[in-house]
């Protein structure tokens, strides 16, 4: 479904990403995993247009993105859910919403999506006339996906969507992915929590300073002692 | 007539005349603030799409009664809308687009006052312009609405305060309710996350500085049915009190132009009507300086660090 090869990327003088090749097959959950700054996010921003890479090709269904606008992604079914959340603050719940099927042409089903979401996400049912702002981290970031399950995806790349949350939201955050995953989406997943990314993935890649130094089945990695040592805290 | 119906009179008739001063400059500050909350610029070259809107009016009306005299002056205000927004959009593609990709916050300040001193020669450098005033036609009849107790308020006024309200209330319903106000909002807010559910961000950028150049337009209706010598920095000054509005409400906020412009408008006709009107300007400035100190980031703003 998704094809990166050879990838190179660069910030000015700074070298992010150093040639890395991977793939997610349609149906699968594929994490990346590696530490700060090991160049995940740039990795994810690459493949949705919001960086431009140096070197390399990325196809999405045999569809060549660096030939796409980086507007026009969204519509060919690949939802980037992005760190930090980046809800519209100033957007009521309801509004970030439907702003997440902005592109979509089909208006008549656009409410029957939203309480589709509105059911996976309850709490954010509750707040949905209150500004995103006003959210706590773990609402924004509920938020956050159910923007993107609004564009109607078959692939989500999410980043570090764990990310400063208190560990009983990092599962109900996992759980929602087991979910949409349950529901015929496919995932590639950008995470620190290594444990919890490799627990849900089919797949898994680590990434350290620019290049892939491993990649396999979640379940190897899990007891692979180089990641229990690196990643796994053990 | 007593003393305290005179008292009461002259109240309103400040009233009045703020709020149409104050309606001006709504909509002039409406477009610094929709400019600015989209892409951070102080446009300075906003006060001379005033001028350019003024212009269009003084040569669209005569050409247009040529053509038939029975048609409404005002109806040369569409001319003027459609030009001005041609050529805000022309700035912001030829002169703020490129400098916004390769420099830094002050190149295009620079390049944004470049751009008022030069429409602001171009104008005088047009034969048909040229550096000397010109008188406009009457835009509006100046018969009186009615006259009771010693008000006066003429048609001018009325339709100036009437035309300000709606256009405000329309761009405030267009802003909250329609697809492409919500996309607005939201390339203002975070570009990032606009281009991410699917926004073409360059054009909401142009219909913003569209919109906010049309207003200008609409601005010049009204300040030129009331004053109508026109020259090449007519716009200067309303521009320069129309940002103070704009950063009064809270730059960047479209209801907090609207308020500024009217708290503006009211101060400097209180003052004129009171005080003195020679001391209308001081006060102006003095009102948004108390203010800044107690609420840096405007009346609405928030007081939270710069967005990025
Ligand atoms: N916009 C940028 N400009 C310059 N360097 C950047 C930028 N974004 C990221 N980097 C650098 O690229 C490297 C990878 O960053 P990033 O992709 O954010 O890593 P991760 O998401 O794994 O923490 C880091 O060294 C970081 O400092
Ligand atoms: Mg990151």
């Amino acid at each position: 479904m998704l094809r990166v090869e050879n990838l190179h990327v660069s910030y000015g003088a700074v070298k992010a990403i150093k040639g890395i090749s991977l793939k997610v097959n349609d149906g699968e959950i594929v994490s990346l995993i590696g530490a700060n700054g090991a160049g995940k996010t740039t990795v994810l921003h690459t493949i949705t247009g919001l960086v431009q890479p140096e070197d390399g090709i990325i196809e999405y269904n045999e569809i060549n993105l660096q030939a796409v606008a980086p507007n026009k992604i969204v519509t060919l079914g690949l939802a980037h859910v992005p760190e930090g959340r980046h809800v519209f603050t100033q957007m009521t719940v309801t509004e970030n919403l439907l702003m997440g099927a902005h592109y979509r042409k089909d208006r008549n089903k656009i409410e029957g999506d939203l309480e589709v979401v509105y059911e996976s996400f309850p709490r954010l049912k509750e707040r949905s006339r209150q500004f995103a702002g006003t959210l706590s981290g773990g609402e924004q970031q509920m938020l956050a996906m159910g923007r993107a399950m609004m564009s109607k995806p078959k692939l989500v790349v999410m980043d570090e969507p764990s990310m400063g949350l208190s560990p009983l939201l990092v599962k109900e955050v996992f759980n929602i992915i087991k979910t949409m995953h349950d529901n015929g989406i496919t995932v590639l997943l950008v995470e620190q929590n290594a444990k919890m990314a490799l627990s849900i993935s089919d797949r898994a890649y680590v990434l350290e300073t620019g290049k892939i130094t491993m990649s396999g089945n979640a379940s190897d990695l899990l007891l692979d002692e180089r990641i229990k040592k690196a990643y796994l805290g053990a | 007539m007593s003393g305290s119906l005179q008292t009461l009179s002259d109240f309103l008739q400040c009233l009045i005349v703020g709020l149409r001063l104050g309606s001006v400059y709504a909509l002039v500050a409406l477009g610094y603030t929709m400019v600015y909350g989209i892409i951070r610029l102080i446009n300075f070259a906003h006060g001379d799409f005033i001028m350019v809107g003024g212009y269009t009016l003084f040569f669209t009306i005569p050409a247009m009664l040529a053509v038939n005299d029975k048609l409404p002056i005002w109806l040369a205000v569409i001319v003027a809308i459609a030009v001005c927004a041609l050529v805000g959009v022309t700035v912001e593609l030829v002169a703020y687009r490129p400098v916004r990709k390769k420099g830094t916050n002050m190149t295009a300040l620079i390049t944004a006052i470049a751009m008022s001193l030069f429409l602001e020669n171009l104008a005088q450098a047009i034969p048909a312009i040229g550096p000397n005033y010109k008188i406009m036609r009457r835009m509006f009849s100046n018969k009186a609405v009615l006259n009771f107790l010693n008000i006066s308020l003429d048609w001018t006024t009325l339709l100036t305060i009437l035309i300000g309200a709606s256009v405000m209330i329309g761009l405030q319903l267009f802003v909250k309710k329609t697809k492409l106000g919500r996309a607005m909002r939201a390339v203002s807010e975070d570009k990032q996350a606009s281009v991410l559910v699917g926004i073409n961000v360059n054009r909401t950028i142009i219909i913003t500085f569209a919109i906010g150049s049309g207003l200008a337009a609409v601005a010049a209706l009204m300040y030129f049915a009331q004053y109508s010598t026109i020259m090449t920095t007519s716009g200067t000054m309303l521009g320069l009190k129309a940002f103070v509005a704009a950063v009064l409400g809270g730059i960047g906020i479209i209801p907090g132009a609207m308020l500024g412009g009217l708290v503006i408008g009211l101060v400097e006709s209180f003052t004129t009507g009171y005080i003195s009107s020679s001391l209308a300007d001081a006060f102006v400035f003095l009102i948004l300086i108390i203010v800044l100190i107690i609420k840096p980031a405007g009346i609405l703003g928030k007081n939270v660090g710069e967005k990025v």
